[in-house]
């Protein structure tokens, strides 16, 4: 395609995206480097139906006042970020000088909210990724294997997990897990442990999380890996089977580096959705031992009756600069591989 | 033909009922928690909207709606049902108005003890009150020889009793859900502890100290006595096992009652249920628990004719003697006219033992929302309260810096 037409042809979508991310993205940057102006407060008598009593509020006109004169806010550089509920920049070399182990000094920088956040993120990314792609691979092959009459529904019920609401898929899981649900209950029988509880233990509940995310993810890496066993061409294998090549090896050898690039592919959404897990833990009710990036920035912007715009904001940027980091390496290679190929 | 004259008579009547408002334009739209009262509430509420455009939104996370809601200008609600709590954003924000010209244009029925008023401001006009206390299965307890507990310390007793007579595996429940729920538990048992959240007068925290300590303490061992899902029980989620007969002691809200008690579920449970005074803690006298009221507000940025019409109508309901005759099971209304029942046994006793209301600072949503997040480690088991205490102290502190209060 010409550059010219290309340049009509992207126009829509071009304008759609600055639109709609590339500016939202820049607001809440310009956002993250703000707080809140300082309070002024005003003793007052307040009066409610079990008596009165002289307590603060914001005195609003000398609020309004600064409000209008800056309604940004106060700016406040990078001192969100390295606040104790984002980067802890203080209280990590604090840990630093003060801890008498690297063990102890990890234990203490993971009760930190950003950084107990970010190793359940990446764990969840580390374990999911993987077996998304190996399960929705294996699944590929074998239905790719069976009768063409029963492959339909068979292909329909594998993609059910994906087509269940996350939400759904994870509240019938949560369900099923509850002490007196049919998996919790069992589980205590089996442990013989009356108070065994999915939900309240932390590894518990991390496994289940993950493994709820194989089970959601997995139909997608499965639909891919199929659409593009399609395009494997035969020759190549029947000449394997005639050189007597195993199974195995007609996978290693043949299959896989055809499918190749869209192993990548699949690869870098798999990675980049993993990082912004998030319906799980509400589905789950799991906040208490779970916490992803992701549900920091819901936690301050819904959860708390004061909406904290400036963390939310430099939490957002910061799960932006994350999922650049972990598909830098992906991204990269693509690239060479591309330019090579040219 | 009898049809016809039943249908006709309602229609009187109901056209009788609407007539005393009067509204002739405007339009009310209500945001509110959901619970039968409330619904009770804007039913009554909507029988005198006139020729008004009635609209309302019962929803469980009003707390996530509300602000940003009536930021919008115009706002998408003119009416706000609100609780102490969630007041406070609301008027952080400048976002609801001064009623006071209504109140005395229109607030006929409306007692002077509904009033909510700051500065001298009518900012909410309260309709019910509300509370966390006991409930107790007198027949379990009647069976295993235990009195009703007037303590936590004696909670805690007796659902051990109870646990080790086989009867039941988690006899205490109580809404421990991570988040809000969690956080309120936290902040009944430390007011009942004698505790105070700031440092005198300024948004400093005071929780890190002895009273802290005890309170999650006492947290903790009634929650090894609850069922171990409790860090994801809500108040409803306690309400079912309470109607499948699991649990023999329970602190819940006195709103919720109404449904606990219905016709829905095992009569027995039903009948074997009691409301009691909430309990108090560490030998303190005052109940450890916190007085809330429910009240309406309105929108700042809604023109003045919706706000009249939105007044009206529910000024209409908050002194409405007809509905609190109607459903005084669902609520201890502030209403004039209400004569408690025994479901009203929890705030009323609440308020003999001089309990405290929920503390109205404009900085407490703050410490709230890190106590819910920051104490479930400690519940786990995974860390000491010192530390706990420690790490909801500096969550505070990092979000009310940020907030501008420190």
């Amino acid at each position: 395609m010409p550059n010219r037409s290309f340049f009509w042809f992207f126009l829509p979508a071009g304008l759609a995206m600055i639109l709609f991310i590339g500016l939202p993205i820049i607001s809440t940057g310009i956002q993250s480097f703000y707080a809140q102006h300082d309070q002024i407060l005003v003793e007052v008598k307040k009066c409610d139906p079990f008596g009165c009593k002289v307590s603060v509020v914001v005195d609003q006109e000398a609020t309004s006042k600064i409000k209008d004169e800056k309604p940004l806010g106060k700016f406040n550089g990078f001192g969100t970020y390295i606040d104790r509920n984002h980067l802890a920049v203080d209280q990590v070399s604090e840990f630093w000088g003060e801890s008498k182990s690297i063990g102890d000094f990890i234990n203490k920088v993971g009760n930190l909210p950003f950084y107990k956040a970010l190793v359940f993120t990446l764990t969840y990314c580390v374990f999911v990724t993987p077996c998304v792609l190996l399960l929705g691979f294996i699944i590929a092959l074998s239905l790719n294997a069976i009768s063409r009459k029963i492959r339909g529904p068979l292909i329909f019920g594998t993609i059910l997990p994906m087509i269940v609401t996350p939400l759904v898929g994870s509240l019938v899981l949560f369900w099923m897990i509850d002490a007196e649900g049919i998996i919790g209950a069992n589980l205590q029988m089996l442990m013989n442990d009356p108070y065994l509880s999915l939900k309240s233990s932390k590894t518990l509940m991390w496994i289940t999380i993950i493994i709820y995310g194989v089970w959601h993810h997995s139909p997608f890496a499965f639909v891919v890996f199929y659409a593009a066993l399609q395009t494997v061409p035969q020759e190549p294998l029947e000449a394997s089977i005639i050189d007597g090549a195993s199974r195995f090896q007609r996978v290693k050898h043949i299959v896989l580096p055809h499918i190749y690039p869209v192993v990548t592919f699949v690869a870098l959404i798999s990675l980049m959705d993993n990082f912004r897990v998030f319906e799980p833990i509400i589905g789950f009710s799991a906040e208490g031992s779970a916490q992803s990036l992701s549900w920091l920035i819901y936690d301050n912007l819904v959860n708390e009756e004061v909406i904290l715009f400036g963390s939310a904001a430099a939490t957002s940027i910061m799960t932006i600069i994350g999922i650049s980091i972990i598909l830098a390496p992906v991204l990269i290679r693509t690239w060479r591989e591309f330019k090579t190929n040219r | 033909m009898k049809k016809i004259l039943i249908a006709l008579t309602f229609l009187l009547f109901g056209t009788y009922a609407s007539a005393d408002c009067n509204i002739k334009s405007g339009s009310i739209n209500i945001l509110a928690n959901d619970f039968p009262a409330l619904r009770t509430l804007v039913e009554t509420a909507s029988e005198c909207k006139g020729k008004a455009d009635f609209k309302v939104t019962h929803s469980a996370e009003h707390n996530k709606i509300a602000v940003p809601a009536l930021t919008a200008n115009p706002s998408e609600f003119s009416v706000r049902v609100a609780a102490n709590s969630s007041i406070v954003p609301l008027m952080n924000a400048d976002l609801i108005r001064p009623m006071n010209d209504l109140v005395k244009k229109y607030g006929k029925g409306i007692q002077d003890s509904q009033l909510i008023t700051i500065d001298g401001k009518v900012m909410a006009v309260a309709f019910m009150a509300n509370t966390q206390h006991l409930y107790v299965r007198t027949d379990v307890l009647k069976e295993n020889g235990i009195s009703i507990p007037k303590t936590y310390e004696e909670v805690v007793a007796a659902s051990e009793k109870i646990r080790a007579a086989g009867k039941m595996k988690y006899p205490y429940a109580a809404a421990y859900k991570a988040g809000w729920n969690l956080a309120e538990e936290f902040v009944n048992m430390y007011i009942g502890h004698g505790g105070e959240f700031f440092q005198a007068g300024s948004a400093k925290p005071n929780i890190n100290n002895a009273k802290g300590v005890a309170t999650l303490n006492m947290l903790k061992k009634l929650a090894d006595l609850s069922n171990p899902d409790y860090l994801t029980h809500d108040s409803e989620a306690i309400k079912v096992e309470w109607e499948s007969g699991n649990v023999a002691i329970m602190t819940l809200w006195a709103s919720r009652s109404g449904t606990l008690l219905d016709d829905d579920g095992d009569a027995k449970i039903t009948a074997a249920t009691k409301l009691v005074a909430p309990a108090t803690v560490g030998g303190g006298n005052i109940p450890a628990a916190t007085l809330w009221w429910d009240g309406f507000t309105l929108a700042k940025n809604r023109s003045d004719a919706d706000a009249e019409a939105s007044f009206r109508a529910m000024a209409h309901a908050a002194s409405s003697k007809e509905m609190v005759a109607k459903a005084a099971d669902q609520a201890v209304w502030l209403v004039e006219g209400f004569v408690p029942g025994p479901k009203s046994v929890g705030v009323i006793e609440a308020v003999k033992m001089g309990a405290k209301p929920y503390p109205m600072l404009p900085q407490m949503g703050l410490m709230h929302g890190a106590l819910g997040s920051e104490i479930v480690e400690f519940l786990q088991g995974n860390e000491s309260a010192e530390q706990a205490l420690k790490d909801v102290e500096a969550a505070y502190m990092t979000k009310a810096k940020e907030q501008g209060f420190l």
